[in-house]
């Protein structure tokens, strides 16, 4: 009969932690990644700066990253940079909270009607297997060359593993605190309500951080399949001019923009489903 | 004590036809599993009980014998297959909010505080939060949770939870509060203590508590009677009456009376060749 108690939820802390958690202090020998992580980058960008020319690699072919902070020093000094970023934002945000918002409808239906879920999960599984990146050609020429065919490439891209985790998470509810409520004589929208909703969010944020990342690179490539504005369409056009440090310059925007996103999202996390600190992503 | 006052209630709501003596009634209680592709197998077999208003009852017995399927039947979570059960006149098929039930873990929901958790079946059965939110508070001052209602559960140690839970069973002033295993996971020093406040809680509360448990001088030290069960399918072997005189404190708990309670319950497991 313990042994529900053995078997635990990641989300469900240990009946026995103690009162009033003492939050530990920061130490740098308890954690030397908080100097080794900027000493690797340190190291790397100084081998990179300098030791490029050693072996003789054309500044051309791989800038040093001094010129690369200098092309993105000039871009943001450039209005039309700040276009650019605009409408790569813009498709990826709209098509996020589409096929996010799609997801997590979608997965409710299926996670909580059975007939739903045996008519459309085989759909669902067949349609997950198609490489979404494929799709980007047709899209743009169902949608043009404008923001739709991004929006709608980065909402099928960001929907599958939205999905997967609000299924999931859906299904993760603790059966003994269903069984708790059911006691206390609760329907079942006040079960969906006051338990399933609740631990599924660890597992809905989980998506939401695939999910931002992955919409993010579905406008990117479908800018790159034709657009006439975007971070995609400017990382072509540097290609073109071989200017290559400039490729860089966008690359790095790119990556701040997803980190960006990611932290946000884990900033709302931390606020909403504060209970649950490490749930395992899945469908990434 | 304002806690009697408001369990009082719960009287006034129940049908007048009800008698006090008999506010758990088990007449023939048969339960049968049937699972689809092998042979049934009898879990409970003619359990008649009669427990009156107020009594604290213990359920005994060795592992797998129906102790805690007796409970969830009580409870309202699984069907019976034969005979009657009903509480404080009401036939029991389905959960009845005049029941409060205590997990074997605290089962608290960990995005809800303390206070909310407890408020969990008043918000359920939508009764007025405002009366039951004084309650709650009541029952968390009475166990030694006053202060801790903003923390959540994970702030909280086994104990703490547990008496929680135990609030959260209350707080809707059920008439009759189901309690399965409830302090198995404790350590012995908490469990001792968890008796002791348990007493105390139903002493100022009055309700009908039927208790599920493996450890036989915890039923000795609680119960007004003791039901003992045998060995799978779960028969009632003894109802044994507790004459040890009220209040208790732990010391009756070494007093020979007790240790003869407990003898005379071992004795049916070791007949049965079962050690608990």
């Amino acid at each position: 009969m313990a042994t529900t108690n053995l078997v635990r939820k990641p989300s469900q802390p240990p009946a026995s932690s103690a009162v009033g958690s003492v939050r530990r202090r920061l130490d740098l020998r308890e954690k030397p990644q908080l100097w080794l992580v900027p000493a690797v980058f340190v190291v790397v960008v100084l081998g990179w700066e300098y030791g490029i020319a050693l072996i003789g690699v054309d500044e051309y072919v791989l800038p040093r990253p001094s010129q690369v902070v200098d092309s993105l020093w000039r871009q943001l000094g450039d209005d039309q940079f700040w276009g650019h970023l605009w409408v790569t934002s813009q498709e990826a945000l709209v098509g996020f909270v589409i096929g996010v918002g799609a997801a997590l409808l979608l997965g409710t239906f299926i996670s909580q009607i059975r007939i739903v879920e045996a008519t459309l999960m085989p759909y669902i599984v067949a349609f997950q297997t198609v490489p979404k990146v494929a799709l980007a050609p047709l899209f743009v020429v169902w949608f043009g060359f404008g923001l739709t065919s991004k929006v709608v490439m980065a909402a099928v891209i960001s929907f599958f593993p939205m999905l997967v985790n609000v299924i999931e998470g859906l299904r993760a509810a603790d059966a003994d605190r269903i069984q708790m409520l059911t006691v206390f004589g609760a329907s079942r929208s006040q079960i969906f309500r006051m338990v399933r909703l609740p631990s599924a969010l660890p597992f809905i944020f989980a998506g939401l951080d695939i999910g931002i990342v992955f919409a993010i690179l579905g406008a990117v490539v479908g800018e790159f399949i034709g657009a006439k504005e975007g971070l995609g369409y400017l990382l072509l056009q540097t290609n073109y001019n071989f200017d290559i440090a400039g490729m860089f310059a966008v690359l790095v925007v790119l990556s701040v923009m997803g980190l960006a996103a990611h932290f946000v999202i884990r900033l709302v996390q931390k606020r909403v489903a504060f209970w649950a600190e490490d749930t395992k992503v899945i469908g990434a | 004590m304002a806690i009697k006052a408001t369990a009082r209630r719960a009287q006034t709501s129940a049908p007048a036809s009800v008698s006090e003596s008999s506010w758990i009634e088990i007449g023939g209680l048969d339960k049968e599993y049937r699972p689809r592709k092998s042979a049934p197998t009898l879990a409970l077999s003619d359990i008649n009980l009669t427990v009156r208003r107020g009594e604290f009852i213990s359920v005994v017995g060795p592992s797998g014998c129906g102790k805690t399927t007796l409970l969830k039947i009580l409870a309202g979570l699984s069907p019976k297959t034969g005979g009657t059960v009903r509480i404080a006149g009401r036939d029991v098929t389905k959960p009845l909010p005049e029941v409060g039930m205590v997990f074997q873990a605290p089962t608290l929901l960990p995005w809800r505080t303390i206070f909310d958790n407890v408020m969990v079946p008043a918000q359920i059965q939508k009764l007025d939060l405002r009366r039951h939110r004084e309650r709650a508070q009541q029952l968390l001052d009475m166990v030694g949770l006053g202060g801790f209602e903003q923390k959540y559960p994970h702030e909280l140690s086994g104990g703490m939870q547990q008496r929680a839970g135990i609030c959260r069973a209350l707080v809707h002033d059920p008439a009759v509060l189901l309690m399965d295993e409830p302090f198995g996971a404790l350590d012995a020093m908490t469990r001792e203590y968890m008796n002791v406040e348990l007493l105390r809680i139903w002493q100022a509360s009055g309700q009908t508590i039927v208790l599920v448990t493996h450890s036989i001088p915890e039923a000795v030290f609680l119960s007004d009677r003791v039901v003992v069960l045998s060995p799978r399918p779960g028969r009632i072997a003894e109802i044994m009456p507790i004459e040890l005189e009220r209040p208790r404190d732990l010391s009756v708990m070494s007093s020979d009376r007790a240790g003869v309670y407990v003898d005379r319950i071992r004795r049916h497991f070791n007949a049965a060749g079962v050690i608990d």
